[in-house]
């Protein structure tokens, strides 16, 4: 009975081994995506010759221009100017619900706030783009009588995007700290709030960054929502109220009508490679928080 | 004294971003299904869309993000249960294990707009296929994968080992008590995760635009061959989903009444979504109560 027979030693193999190369192959996509992008990508410099710096640093994209200009400093200014302006909104608030959720009042937090939190995270971003499209443009716009399109707009629709991920994290991290830590400020006299700021989110610091990163990660690389609200135009802006464009907004708009192959369709693969890039730094800033947690 | 102030402060500052947050949330959805209550019909569900005129509807688009979630959960769902019980009951604690973690990361991570890339490089122009729904699902599958395999991972791992040391203990082989044992007691948590992500294919629409496509043909839903051009079951046609059609009426809407059409669109796509959120929460404490067989 007890004896390993043919039959069941191949049947574990066979298992083993299928479920080997489902895990391999991730590996295989995520070689395969790097390899293809970037081969795509670099060709704007190896083939069209154009200077990597010039590309980085320039204002000037005129891609069709005589002589072209692929200059996508705009695009990339565009990028982190969103994205900043979306965590800056969405950190504090989504930071807030997590420790409203998990110090104030745990009960109606699990209850109300967390299945709220997870119908947003569910929310189509086409749908967003068209609520910030249909509300909140046309809000600007009366507003402060300019175009409504624009960095605010983007940075708003961002920030409610990525709200959700943050306060997941965050509340996540806020919970993982001990229960001594709290009494033994309580016990020291400390205030609810003097326990919170004090002891709970410093313990907690290191996860509620994470929390951060991961949705300016998500922000940077959003691309249909923030391009139907934020203008697309490829000038630096002057204020918050000025339409821009982003990285993913130009590859949106720009990939379906250029010809493969040509300069100006190899330029957008290289922003789709800076993408790429961005989030292999992403990736590396979350690992480093997240060894930062492990010594806690 | 100055404590005890800051204290109150503080809750009544959080209370009201707890408030804002659900404010937002109710808001958003009662804006949605406000503006698009009034197109809710039969009509608008089941017609064409039309691309001049008014009164056209999103019928061939419902129907194909329909039948691009079924074909990307076929391709997917295999694959990313492997990979899962590879992570959770095989993977060794070495190298190349660490490697596959960090493929997860970086695809989970990775801009839906990047995938859409890679699948118009590799699914759409290397295999010579065009814009397909193929192409599309396999695009949603990359997409995908990270989450259903941590899913999977994350349920066979909560499994109780005394089920498995059980079995393993009559004898029966390693393969047969993952397949027979750990994975039934674990089905819950993999549907649960496949509804969740079943919602996401729903709703996504960047990695869509490039791989299967922005139009829909002429959908004749008497043929059901799979080799047809206009069959609706036909894999290799370009399909245009729901999502993408919002984001194109939004965006370069001719008919006039786009808006009406974005309106009603968004608000069955919020429907399907909240349909798919409420159902998973649903389906999985049913299957766990089915599964533990009646314990209370």
């Amino acid at each position: 009975m007890l004896t390993y027979n043919k039959r069941q030693f191949t049947e574990n193999i066979t298992g083993r081994t299928v479920a080997l190369v489902c895990a391999a192959l991730l590996v295989i996509v995520v070689l395969s995506i790097t390899y293809f992008i970037a081969s795509k990508g670099l060709s704007t410099f190896f083939v069209n010759g154009v200077s990597i710096s010039e590309f980085l640093t320039q204002v000037k994209w005129d891609p069709e221009g005589e002589p072209a200009m692929y200059g996508v400093f705009p695009f990339i200014l565009g990028s982190f100017l969103v994205t900043a302006l979306a965590a800056i909104i969405a950190a504090p608030l989504g930071i807030g619900a997590a420790i409203f959720m998990t110090e104030i009042f745990p009960n109606f937090g699990k209850k109300v706030l967390k299945p709220v939190i997870e119908l947003l995270v569910g929310i189509p971003s086409v749908v967003y783009g068209y609520v910030g499209l249909s509300l909140l443009v046309p809000f600007i716009r009366e507003q402060f009588d300019v175009l409504g399109f624009s960095l605010l707009a983007g940075g708003l629709v961002l920030a409610l995007m990525i709200l959700p991920t943050i306060t997941s994290v965050a509340t996540d991290a806020i919970e993982a700290v001990p229960q001594d830590l709290r009494n033994a400020s309580l016990a020291l006299g400390a205030t609810r709030w003097q326990t919170i700021w004090n002891v709970v989110l410093h313990s907690s610091l290191p996860g509620c960054l994470t929390a951060v990163v991961l949705g300016m990660a998500r922000a940077f690389g959003e691309a249909l929502a923030v391009q139907m609200v934020i203008g697309n135009t490829t000038k630096l802006p002057g204020s918050l109220l000025d339409p821009i464009s982003t990285l993913t907004s130009g590859i949106t708009l720009n990939m379906g009508n250029t010809i493969q192959g040509t300069p100006y369709n190899n330029a957008l693969w290289s922003m789709a490679l800076l993408l790429l890039a961005m989030s292999f730094v992403f990736i590396m800033i979350l690992r480093f928080l997240g060894r930062k947690r492990m010594v806690k | 004294m100055r404590a005890r102030v800051m204290d109150r402060a503080a809750t009544v500052v959080l209370t009201l971003i707890a408030i804002l947050i659900i404010g937002t949330l109710v808001g958003l959805l009662g804006f949605i299904l406000t503006q698009g209550w009034h197109k809710l019909n039969l009509d608008f569900l089941t017609s064409p869309p039309d691309i001049v005129n008014a009164g056209g509807g999103i019928g061939p688009q419902l129907f194909n993000s329909l039948y691009l979630l079924v074909l990307t959960m076929l391709i997917a769902l295999p694959l990313g249960i492997g990979a899962g019980i590879y992570m959770a009951e095989y993977a060794p604690d070495n190298k190349f294990t660490q490697f596959i973690r960090m493929s997860i990361e970086v695809l989970s991570s990775l801009p839906s707009i990047v995938v859409g890339l890679f699948g118009l490089l590799v699914f759409v122009n290397m295999t010579g296929w065009g814009y397909t729904l193929f192409s599309g699902a396999l695009a949603l599958t990359v997409f995908n994968l990270p989450l259903l395999v941590r899913v999977t991972e994350d349920a066979l791992r909560n499994v109780p080992r005394s089920q498995k040391e059980a079995s393993l203990a009559l004898g029966i082989t390693k393969w047969r008590t993952i397949v027979s044992v750990i994975l039934p007691a674990a089905l819950p948590g993999i549907i649960t995760g496949a509804i969740l992500a079943s919602g996401r294919v729903f709703g996504e629409a960047a990695a869509l635009l490039f791989t299967a496509g922005m139009s829909s043909p002429n959908l004749n839903f008497t043929d059901f061959s799979f080799g047809s051009p206009t069959s609706p079951l036909n894999p290799f046609r370009p399909a245009e989903t729901l999502a993408v059609h919002i984001w194109k009426v939004n965006s370069e809407g001719l008919t006039p009444d786009a808006r009406d059409v974005a309106d009603g669109a968004a608000a069955v796509l919020i429907i399907a979504v909240l349909l798919f959120n409420v159902s998973a929460r649903w389906f999985g404490t049913w299957v766990y109560k089915k599964m533990t067989s009646g314990s209370n």
